[in-house]
């Protein structure tokens, strides 16, 4: 289980992922996946500089990414693959055919537009239609924001109603 | 975001951070010192790095404040201060923080903010000790 996690979430790297999840899984790598991050050198230091010694980062652009998820999943640590929306892991999905089975939703949080489906995901019917395309090419999709957290299915994910 | 004080005057620091971390500590440091309202809350619970940043601005301007205190150095928080300081290069961030560093902090009112975070800091990683245990010598 080389790679973990596919996960969404747009706080990208931070507490949850760093010690939330990457504790538990003795995470060796974070693979972030975000086209701005990976051409800007500033924005990659801001975000290794966010992980432990022990854990590395790596930065790819959706496309590239797609093409080097074989080799992660060779490496004998355990990694995350972290992107900031559900636009990029969509064309993510679709760029690694049929490599990626399982995707995680962290954290959408609330912006104008979304409606709150549980306390951490808010979602335009836009994005939504996205996560139902992402499913519909067989892939598990289930929002689960922290190790201890029941893992919602996305369909109670986007019949469900949250304020909070 | 929550602004726990709503007193601008005396505001010496931002304290951002999980959950009720800020406003908890802060009230801690009331109940010590009586010196909670030189301090600020923000809790990240429900936003998302754009919107922290945003509090955090708001935060700074309408206090006056330059220091910003953190819980986590690799929380949604920490992240956001960094991406601010870029273009605050006057504000200071301190991250990891305990009770005793933040007391220390709020003691020094009369002192330049980055002198008192550095004896701050010196302050709170002093405090941190283990006791009823023995440490195998090297």
């Amino acid at each position: 289980m080389p790679i973990a996690l596919y996960r969404i979430d747009d706080r990208l790297i931070h507490g949850q992922v760093v010690v939330g999840w990457g504790q538990p899984l003795e995470l060796g790598f974070i693979v972030l996946v975000d086209d701005d991050v990976a051409a800007s050198e500033w924005e990659q230091e801001l975000y290794r500089m966010g992980v432990p010694p022990e854990m590395s980062v790596h930065f790819h652009t959706v496309e590239d990414a797609a093409a080097v998820l074989a080799a992660y999943h060779a490496s004998p640590q355990v990694g995350i693959v972290l992107v900031g929306s559900i636009d990029t892991m969509q064309r993510l999905v679709s760029a690694a055919s049929g490599q990626i089975h399982a995707v995680n939703i962290g954290g959408v949080h609330h912006s104008p537009g979304r409606t709150g489906r549980l306390r951490y995901v808010f979602l335009t019917p836009d994005e939504e239609a996205r996560l139902r395309a992402i499913e519909a090419q067989g892939v598990e999709v289930t929002a689960q924001d922290v190790p201890g957290a029941r893992a919602v299915p996305l369909a109670e994910v986007l019949t469900s109603v949250s304020s909070a | 975001m929550t602004a726990d004080e709503g007193q601008s005057g005396g505001v010496r620091g931002v304290v951002a951070g999980h959950g009720t971390f800020a406003s908890g500590i802060i009230s801690a440091v009331e109940q010590i010192t009586g010196r909670g309202r030189h301090f600020v809350a923000i809790s990240n619970t429900g936003l998302c790095l754009d919107d922290i940043q945003s509090a955090l601005v708001r935060a700074l301007d309408e206090t006056g404040a330059r220091v910003i205190f953190t819980d986590l150095p690799a929380g949604s928080c920490t992240m956001a201060v960094r991406r601010l300081i870029r273009e605050r290069p006057g504000v200071l961030l301190v991250t990891g923080i305990n009770l005793s560093l933040l007391l220390d902090f709020a003691m020094q009112d009369d002192v330049d903010p980055e002198q008192a975070v550095r004896a701050a800091l010196d302050r709170g990683r002093a405090s941190m000790v283990v006791h009823g245990v023995t440490v195998p010598s090297a």
